[in-house]
């Protein structure tokens, strides 16, 4: 029944677009096989302490993407999605080191247990909107270190000393270090994700996704159902963001609940709003931000780092009220007039 | 062709070879030149532990000091500490970025137990000198599992075995009820007792704790009174402690009291909790306290005004960081003068791991700084304390706890 009226709104979104995007497109895929290869290339001309820099901003760019897919495209605000990170981290962790799981094999463990978590955080979401939402979320989020540090599962989490893990090697003898292969597989774990989202974001469910944002009761009037949409919309989002916190476990090789406090739900939010909501690339500038502008700021002053990091985000959002990735398509629609 | 490639290769096979001959000393040297000496750390300038920057600000205003006054074998510290806001991720990545990239020699000062605990493995398996860390975890004294590592300020493990030797020689016949917070550093000063008590430690101790999510002590409190002891040992961090001295008092219970070194601030835990409940509290120290009247007068002191007077005259002189900070560093400054001209990171470590009887004018009269390939505990003594309404008196010897 719902079938058949999302069915014709597909096909009248889609003529709709037709025209404009078969035109449009090569540029933007041009552009992706261009900024990929350059992200492998990357693999072998910067140094390793570089590498282990973007291997945080791939994981983080693929934590905010799925901030972004609950929040961006199906307007649930979530300010607690450090919490997936930590569930995700803590999985890929304890599987390593109390379970002998090879790192890889944790990931798709991770994904399922956050989206689960993700799901059933999804329920009371039902009940709330806006606001009240962000402010449940961000109850998880100040709840999260010390729920990490709880007696019952000590054995496993290690308590408050955390959990160290050692970083993979490079399998089937390619000559790589282990900072240069974390970095290609997290990169080629991201690009599955962010192919997968684009796919989500682009069909049926993802229009369903948006007519929920943009106006619940109408969606629901077309037949949508909002209960179990929105629900698996927010598992599917704590899915990408538990897979991004396993990947930097990973990378970090250590877990412990100091690393999950409520900033890193904070700084995910800010990567979300400067990289540029509801865009599947802002992620990547989000994550950007996360990564170097606290460096950055540093630099600026040691006295007081977070005042800098303040004013870098003031500004950002005074130049880019549609973040990074709004103030790009700008650029290019004024540049290729066509695409318009 | 193969004479030079053969040459290279041995070259840089010796590079892995960690007792290559002294000709290849110079090669070794990370993060020196002729002229500069790198060295680097990581401090929570920003985050919710930014309280305790003020001790990088200060770290670097001691090696400042240090390179007026001549810097080292002809050598200036080039001192880099980057703001990893307490976050243990980015503790890996500034540590990654001051080793990988800036090639310091050594780590020093790293700030807190979650954060050195992020990179112990990398520094190790680098052989990265990560010295005198600012985490009162006893693990920084494991020199069998990091070799690299090595603490500074007397673990909460040493400071737990000082009171169970005190209370067993005060009190024979000591029931001993310990109000312990239920983490790291709780568990630690329960360690402490069982090294000291042994095969007593279950007969005599009733144990109680509270999480930092806890609104009150009260419960626990009740039950460690119904429970008959006579000794309470109160490891609570400064909000707890006030309220336990309160509690205390108003129950009308005079158990003797034995109170975390962690939360003796006039400040925030006895004015809070009533200077008179507080009368015959016993703790300890091993820095003087910056606010006490009694070393208004005291050389070391005095040495620690001027510097900060002249090097870091924004810095809050009331604030114990800024001491801890001095004490820490010229322990530091002593292990690099130690070095001379071998400033390998294998000589840094074993000059920071063979400090004899070292004297820092801001530790208490008689502590002294010891190391030893077999000792990463520098300091081991304290100095027991009590309050007298309105000071805290030190009394007694200095006293070392039992070898961890």
């Amino acid at each position: 029944m719902s079938g058949e009226i999302t069915a014709e709104a597909t096909e009248a979104s889609t003529s709709i677009r037709t025209q404009p995007s078969t035109r449009a497109r090569p540029v933007p895929f041009a552009v992706t096989v261009i900024v990929l290869a350059g992200a492998v290339a990357l693999t072998f001309l910067v140094s390793n302490y570089h590498l282990f820099q973007l291997t945080m901003l791939v994981g983080y760019a693929v934590a905010i993407l799925g901030l972004n897919i609950a929040t961006g495209y199906n307007g649930q605000i979530s300010l607690g999605h450090g919490a997936f990170y930590a569930v995700g981290a803590y999985t890929a962790a304890i599987l390593m080191s109390n379970f002998d799981v090879p790192y890889w094999a944790t990931l798709p463990i991770a994904a399922i247990i956050s989206a689960i978590i993700g799901f059933l955080i999804g329920f009371p979401a039902l009940r709330f909107t806006g606001l009240y939402l962000a402010l449940t979320t961000f109850a998880l989020a100040v709840a999260v270190p010390q729920l990490l540090k709880f007696k019952g599962i000590e054995d496993w989490t290690g308590g408050v000393q955390g959990i160290v893990i050692s970083k993979p090697e490079a399998p089937f003898g390619l000559p790589l270090n282990p900072d240069q292969w974390l970095y290609l597989f997290s990169l080629g774990v991201a690009g599955l994700l962010f192919l997968f989202a684009w796919n989500l974001i682009r069909g049926r469910i993802g229009r369903a996704m948006m007519a929920i944002r943009d106006h619940a009761l109408a969606a629901e009037a077309m037949g949508i159902d909002l209960a179990l949409l929105k629900t698996r919309t927010f598992a599917v989002s704590a899915m990408y963001t538990g897979v991004a916190g396993a990947l930097s476990a990973i990378a970090v090789e250590f877990v412990a609940p100091d690393s999950f406090t409520v900033f890193v739900s904070i700084f995910l939010f800010v990567g979300l709003v400067v990289g540029g909501v509801a865009s599947i690339t802002g992620a990547i500038f989000g994550a950007a931000f996360i990564v170097f502008i606290p460096n950055i700021a540093e630099q600026v002053s040691k006295a007081a780092p977070g005042a800098i990091y303040g004013v870098i985000l003031i500004a950002f959002m005074y130049l880019m009220p549609s973040g990074v990735a709004g103030l790009l398509r700008r650029l290019y629609h004024r540049l290729v007039p066509s695409s318009r | 062709m193969i004479g030079r490639r053969t040459l290279l290769m041995t070259a840089a096979a010796a590079g892995f070879v960690p007792a290559a001959p002294a000709i290849l000393r110079a090669a070794e040297t990370p993060g020196v030149t002729d002229t500069e000496i790198r060295i680097g750390s990581t401090m929570p300038y920003s985050g919710p532990a930014s309280s305790y920057g003020t001790i990088g600000r200060a770290d670097t205003a001691v090696f400042r000091m240090a390179n007026d006054k001549g810097g080292f074998a002809g050598r200036k510290v080039n001192f880099i500490s980057y703001d990893d806001a307490y976050s243990p991720p980015k503790t890996v990545e500034d540590a990654r970025r001051l080793i990988e990239e800036d090639h310091v020699a050594c780590l020093f000062n790293t700030l807190g137990t979650p954060c050195n605990t992020a990179i112990v493995q990398y520094t190790n398996d680098n052989k990265v000198p990560q010295l005198f860390v600012s985490s009162g975890a006893d693990k920084w004294g494991n020199y069998k599992k990091h070799k690299w590592t090595i603490g500074w300020q007397p673990s909460y493990v040493t400071e737990a075995q000082i009171y169970a030797k005190y209370i067993m020689q005060k009190k024979p016949d000591a029931k001993i009820g310990i109000l312990f917070q239920n983490d790291d550093f709780g568990k630690d000063y329960l360690t402490g007792f069982r090294d000291v008590l042994k095969d007593r430690f279950d007969k005599i101790v009733t144990l109680a704790s509270y999480e930092t999510t806890d609104a009150t002590i009260d419960s626990q409190l009740i039950s460690l009174q119904g429970a008959g002891i006579n000794v309470l040992v109160t490891v609570a961090i400064p909000k707890f402690a006030a309220q336990t001295i309160r509690r205390v008092a108003a129950m009308n219970w005079k158990p003797m009291h034995v109170l975390t070194g962690v939360s003796v601030s006039v400040g925030t835990v006895m004015d809070p909790a009533g200077p008179e409940n507080g009368v015959g509290i016993v703790s300890s120290a091993y820095v003087k306290d910056p606010t006490d009247p009694q070393w208004a007068n005291d050389a070391g002191m005095k040495e620690w005004h001027a510097f900060m007077a002249k090097y870091y005259p924004e810095g809050d002189v009331k604030d114990a960081s800024n001491v801890f900070a001095y004490g820490v560093t010229l322990t530091m400054i002593q292990a690099l003068k130690q070095c001379g001209s071998d400033l390998s990171r294998e000589n840094m470590l074993k000059q920071a791991t063979n400090l004899k009887n070292l004297e820092i004018p801001v530790l208490l009269p008689g502590i002294r700084v010891n190391t030893s390939p077999t000792n990463y505990h520098p300091i081991r003594q304290l100095q027991l304390m009590r309050w007298n309404g309105k000071v805290w008196e030190l009394f007694g010897d200095i006293i070392e706890g039992v070898s961890a």
